[in-house]
């Protein structure tokens, strides 16, 4: 069973449906018990940095945490993926997971902001979740803050200046696009991960 | 490089789509869930479904309709018409839209916008704005009720408003061109475009592929709305990508 993890933020019928449509088990969640239970994990997110405190209080961030130790496969998507890091520029005061390091920056002012609509990936080879997925691949993005290119950074993409558009670390995978909402690209991915 | 988007409406009442992107193989109304497939399938980027009825007893019919549409759907997808409450939205994102889109409701209480925005995030609060330009031929003013009644307000100093209380995008349509095919009213486009920082979508008077490529070269659109491709002598939406391609514009083609 995919544990979609509930923080109350935003929608996450979208994530839901696309899983569903892979014909895979999923359930909606906060409850860290069921998380326990979970042989994946996805950590859906659109909204603010600051709603991710849900998560240490309902206990979920912890049931996490433990899952990802143990090597369960972990997909965190938009704030979802920021998550995974230390912290965001969004929410100062709020502590990310720091699966990796660094932390999440916000685009400067000389570009349309949020920056909203499909662009194009670079894709390293050798990625688990690009698995099959054209190079150039366009998805769908909509935030404001992002993840600076790093040593895990899987996919670029440019807005401005590279950012890093997927990360990934042995079980651990963020994208900042929507994969739900990216199409048949997007679709692939997920397959991939649920493949994992 | 971002991509322009090209954006497919379908206007529905009840559960049917009555007026909408049309094709020539494809009655003009017919089934949204049927359509908002075809039209992503033929390389649409969203698919806007607005509930012209917007009458409170509908309101059940439109969020099975919303359900249905989105069941199939996996490119975002936004759902305006006669949403009026914080319960309206959520009603409707948890039919499975992405993103939401208000107009007169917003007019009247600005507030609207934020609390939307709170709950569910800038990027699901899509403000439409219909204008209209005023007589000295400078300034436009908004008009709410589906464009029957004038707001009083100026459209510049409204979007701007609308920006700083949450909104993630703006749909700006222009009545003066609407169903005229004389092309996007680029000025209006860019007035707007160029005064917020949040992405503005042009809708109201396409006529050719060539209309789509001003309105975002000249007129600074981010995206741009397709509502009856089948008068511009086109296919469907991936033939407009296609002259659009041609043409230089960075557009999702192929898809």
């Amino acid at each position: 069973m995919i544990a979609i993890v509930d923080y109350g933020a935003g929608n996450l019928v979208s994530v839901k449906k696309a899983v569903d449509w892979l014909g895979q088990d999923s359930r909606i969640s906060s409850d860290p018990a069921e998380i326990r239970n979970a042989t994946k994990i996805v950590l859906p997110g659109v909204g603010h940095f600051a709603s991710t405190q849900a998560l240490v209080d309902s206990g979920a961030q912890a049931a996490i945490v433990e899952q990802v130790e143990r090597g369960v496969p972990f997909l965190g998507i938009c704030v979802g993926m920021q998550w995974m890091l230390e912290g965001s520029a969004e929410s100062p005061g709020t502590p990310g997971a720091a699966m990796f390091a660094g932390t999440c920056l916000r685009f400067p002012d000389t570009a349309k902001l949020p920056h909203v609509g499909w662009n194009q990936l670079e894709i390293n080879p050798g990625s688990k979740l690009f698995r099959d997925v054209p190079q150039s691949s366009l998805v769908y993005f909509t935030h404001s803050f992002f993840i600076p290119m790093n040593d895990w950074t899987v996919a670029s993409c440019e807005y401005g200046s590279s950012f890093s558009a997927a990360i990934e670390r042995e079980n651990l995978f963020g994208v900042q696009f929507h994969p739900e909402k990216s199409g048949e690209v997007g679709l692939k991915l997920l397959a991939n991960f649920c493949a994992i | 490089m971002l991509t322009k988007r090209i954006i497919a409406c379908l206007d529905v009442q009840g559960d049917r789509v009555v007026k909408g992107v049309q094709f020539t193989q494809l009655r003009d109304a017919g089934d949204p869930a049927e359509l908002a497939k075809a039209h992503a399938q033929s390389g649409a980027d969203e698919i806007v479904l607005l509930d012209i009825s917007a009458a409170n007893e509908g309101r059940a019919t439109l969020l099975e309709t919303v359900r249905r549409t989105a069941r199939q759907l996996f490119i975002p997808f936004t759902v305006g018409g006669g949403i009026r409450t914080l319960e309206d939205a959520a009603a409707v994102f948890s039919s499975g839209a992405d993103k939401i889109s208000i107009n007169t409701a917003a007019i009247a209480d600005p507030t609207l916008i934020t609390r939307i925005a709170k709950r569910f995030g800038s990027q699901a609060v899509v403000v439409a704005i219909d204008a209209k330009r005023g007589e000295d031929r400078t300034h436009w003013q908004v008009f709410t009720h589906g464009g029957r009644r004038p707001s009083g307000r100026d459209v510049l100093e409204w979007a701007r408003d609308a920006e700083s209380q949450g909104a993630g995008e703006i749909l700006l349509t222009s009545m003066d061109r609407d169903g005229t095919a004389s092309g996007f009213d680029c000025e209006l486009t860019r007035t707007v475009s160029d005064s917020v920082q949040i992405p503005v979508i042009a809708s109201g008077g396409a006529g050719c592929a060539e209309d789509f490529r001003a309105v975002f070269c000249e007129g600074h659109a981010d995206a741009a709305l397709a509502a009856s491709i089948f008068h511009y002598g086109l296919r469907d939406v991936g033939e407009l990508k296609q002259s659009l391609k041609s043409a230089g514009i960075p557009v999702r083609w192929p898809c």
